[in-house]
């Protein structure tokens, strides 16, 4: 019996793959470069689905149910593909004392789906955060991953509409 | 490396800068970049390539006056701009020199009024200064002056004594004397230890170690270097919030630049001191500000807290012994061994030395990041340097200390900043959040806000913080709906209690204090929702049904 269980074959042709590929080998595929992993995992993937999961406990010799305890764990991974476009709000205390809490919901309404959700037609998730750092420019919402600062209820509804409507 | 090697790299630095008459800083960190100061930039950047002067534009760090973004600062002249434009830069270079300095925005004082005069920057005393990525510009600022005098001139013991002499306490929120710290992991014998820094700044409203690691990451590299000689660690990490893309990829490059200065990496300044820095990425989880709960996350485990002791400097990371200090912490540290601890506790109050960094946010004049001494009151802080409550509103709280700390009143405007003074207050230091709140705030909303937070962030472990956060956030809501009697008033206090005192970590051990100074200083607010079915805030909206019921009116 070989002392250590083969590595599993990389699940596709995909290129993105062997980047994720490259962040085990950086870690010597230790067990502890689970996190670090997942992380390749969702930048180079969006999301972490089924399949991913399962490669990188069997890579890294890690049971599924912790690899699955850790992802869940943890709210910066997402076990669903993201929308076109993402609007995350942040609740931060500073902004929530500047009504973001008013803007969230706002966009729920606006787009008939609850913060976590992405819209039946894909083009857009909604998330909210808790506080993003940029508490000076308060309430601040990431459009795209672009940080908008002091933004107004009617500036959101406008880029959100304009998002739905293409 | 040693003292000569480094005081030719400054003075190389410095003599590349007096190539220039004139320096103009651009703020690049998060809050200015969102405002496209990389855009002002590139603008000025163009406009003073033709104009005759010899100036050079720089990319910088936080200046701090985030609400007034994107910022400029002109050096030598020191006068700063707010709100700058692309269409600024013609005239921002015509002021080169004095003539007809265009005030940019009226809006705007060059001098913002006090904000910068009533402020002591030893944490920021680079940002706005240098540029983050250029670690030359850092040392000629004194950087590394420290490290090399502790690997030339000092043993790891008398490290540590001059840091317990300067009676520097963790900056992370716990307060606890970080010299002592260090010299319990120094005494634990072990052949690996670990050196760890914390920057899972995850209290919403705080975002001082963000602006240090873009602003001057080397100064937090230095530092924990410094650590790591002292106590005889090997091996360092910094953990930093995933939220954090621009800190990851300026401390990414800083360590790249320290490896090639031979500041990290084997024989550190031609001693036998070996040390090396890696970078992990948290995913999103408050309870792993918690150091256990933390050590768990870089072991790629789900980020639960366990009980100690064992503390992390007896059994820690992969169960060797551990330091771990807060960002701004470590940031303290290089001045401390360049100046000598005595420098370090002639600042401050009698058990707070030194400085801290405070975020100052929410419904105040001038938003950003402002270094005080310790043993400011709270009333210099948010109204000769915040400028206090915008649009003739009236201050009604300040909250500090994150969902751990608590809602001061106008009562306590005359408090001294400290670790004892606050806590004796009811609320606490924390990691140096400072939320400004007026009249048009409701008291038990902002409670409510609080324990929605631990609700959802508690890892799940221990039965009375799981449970009981949702319980006391079940039973603010009933009260915001006025739909509370005074008993549920009563179960809510003794919720605190029970939560308080019996929950694994510090997450729910401090969960309750919300709600606890909200009713030691608004119990009066709470009455209302209960009695009269009214919110003096006008924030929470009753149903008819509920006011009518409470008029005696029945329907």
């Amino acid at each position: 019996m070989p002392l250590y269980a083969e590595r599993p074959p990389l699940p596709s042709e995909d290129k993105r793959w062997r980047i994720v590929n490259g962040t085990m080998r950086k870690h010597g595929y230790s067990r502890n470069a689970l996190i670090e992993t997942l992380h390749t995992v969702q930048s180079s993937f969006g999301f972490l689905d089924e399949p991913s999961i399962r490669f990188v406990a069997k890579s890294l010799r890690v049971p599924l149910s912790q690899a699955y305890g850790v992802v869940t764990f943890y709210h910066f991974f997402s076990l669903k593909p993201p929308g076109k476009h993402t609007c995350t709000i942040c609740l931060g205390t500073a902004c929530y004392i500047k009504g973001s809490d008013k803007l969230v919901a706002q966009t729920e309404k606006l787009l008939h789906i609850q913060a976590g959700e992405t819209t039946p037609d894909g083009e857009v998730s909604f998330a909210t955060a808790r506080c993003v750092g940029a508490c000076g420019r308060a309430p601040v919402v990431l459009l795209d991953g672009e940080l908008s600062g002091q933004i107004e209820a009617a500036e959101l509804t406008k880029q959100l509409e304009r998002w739905t409507t293409q | 490396m040693n003292v000569e090697e480094l005081q030719q790299i400054a003075a190389t630095a410095v003599e590349e800068r007096e190539k220039f008459d004139y320096e103009i800083n651009v703020c690049m960190g998060t809050g200015c970049l969102s405002q496209h100061s990389d855009k002002v930039k590139a603008a000025i950047e163009k406009e003073a390539e033709g104009c005759g002067k010899k100036c050079h534009v720089r990319r910088t760090g936080c200046m701090g006056l985030c609400a007034a973004g994107p910022m400029v600062l002109m050096e030598p002249s020191e006068m700063r701009y707010g709100h700058v434009h692309e269409g600024d830069a013609k005239g921002l270079i015509a002021s080169l020199g004095g003539e007809g300095a265009t005030r940019l925005d009226p809006r705007l004082d060059p001098h913002l009024g006090g904000y910068f005069d009533g402020q002591t920057h030893i944490v920021l005393e680079n940002s706005g200064h240098i540029d983050p990525e250029k670690i030359d510009e850092y040392i000629a600022r004194g950087g590394y002056e420290g490290l090399v005098k502790a690997l030339t001139d000092m043993n790891p013991a008398s490290v540590i004594e001059q840091i317990s002499k300067s009676g520097l306490r963790g900056r992370g929120g716990g307060g606890y004397p970080t010299g002592l710290k260090w010299d319990t992991v120094a005494k634990v014998k072990g052949a690996q230890k670990y050196v760890i820094c914390n920057g899972d700044e995850g209290d919403p409203g705080a975002f001082m170690d963000r602006s240090v690691l873009e602003s001057d990451p080397q100064r937090v590299i230095e530092g924990m270097t410094i650590a790591a000689y002292a106590i005889g660690a090997t091996k360092g990490f910094i953990y930093v919030r995933a939220e954090y893309p621009l800190a990851v990829q300026r401390l990414t490059v800083a360590l790249r630049e320290a490896r090639r200065r031979g500041f990290l990496g084997n024989a550190i300044c031609e001693t036998t001191f070996n040390f090396d820095i890696d970078i992990r990425l948290g995913a999103g989880a408050f309870v792993c500000g918690e150091e256990t709960a933390l050590i768990a996350s870089i072991e790629g485990k789900r980020g639960t807290p366990r009980p100690r002791p064992p503390y992390p400097a007896v059994s820690g990371l992969w169960g060797d012994p551990t330091l771990i200090n807060n960002v701004e912490t470590f940031a303290n540290v290089p001045p401390i061994i360049r100046h000598g601890g005595e420098w370090f506790s002639s600042m401050g109050t009698a058990r707070s030395k030194g400085t801290k960094v405070f975020a100052l946010t929410g419904k105040i004049q001038r938003t950003g990041l402002v270094e005080v001494p310790m043993g400011m009151t709270l009333r210099q802080i948010i109204f000769n340097i915040g400028g206090g409550v915008p649009d003739g509103r009236k201050f009604k709280a300040v909250q500090t200390g994150g969902p751990s700390g608590g809602c001061l009143p106008e009562e306590h405007l005359d408090l001294s900043i400290s670790y004892d003074a606050l806590i004796s207050a009811g609320s606490m230091m924390g990691s140096g959040g400072m939320i400004v709140m007026d009249d048009t705030s409701c008291m038990v909303s902002v409670a409510r806000f609080f324990m929605e937070f631990c609700m959802t962030e508690s890892c799940g472990k221990c039965v009375p913080c799981r449970a009981g956060t949702v319980q006391m956030y079940e039973l603010l809501t009933k009260i915001t709906k006025g739909e509370a009697t005074h008993r549920d008033l009563d179960r809510l206090t003794e919720l605190c209690e029970v939560v308080g005192a019996t929950s694994l970590c510090g997450l729910g051990q401090t969960a309750p204090n919300p709600v606890l100074s909200t009713l030691r200083y608004f119990k009066h607010e709470y009455l209302a929702h209960i009695d009269e079915k009214r919110c003096p805030a006008g924030v929470c909206e009753f149903s008819a049904a509920t006011v009518d019921a409470a008029r005696g009116v029945h329907a």
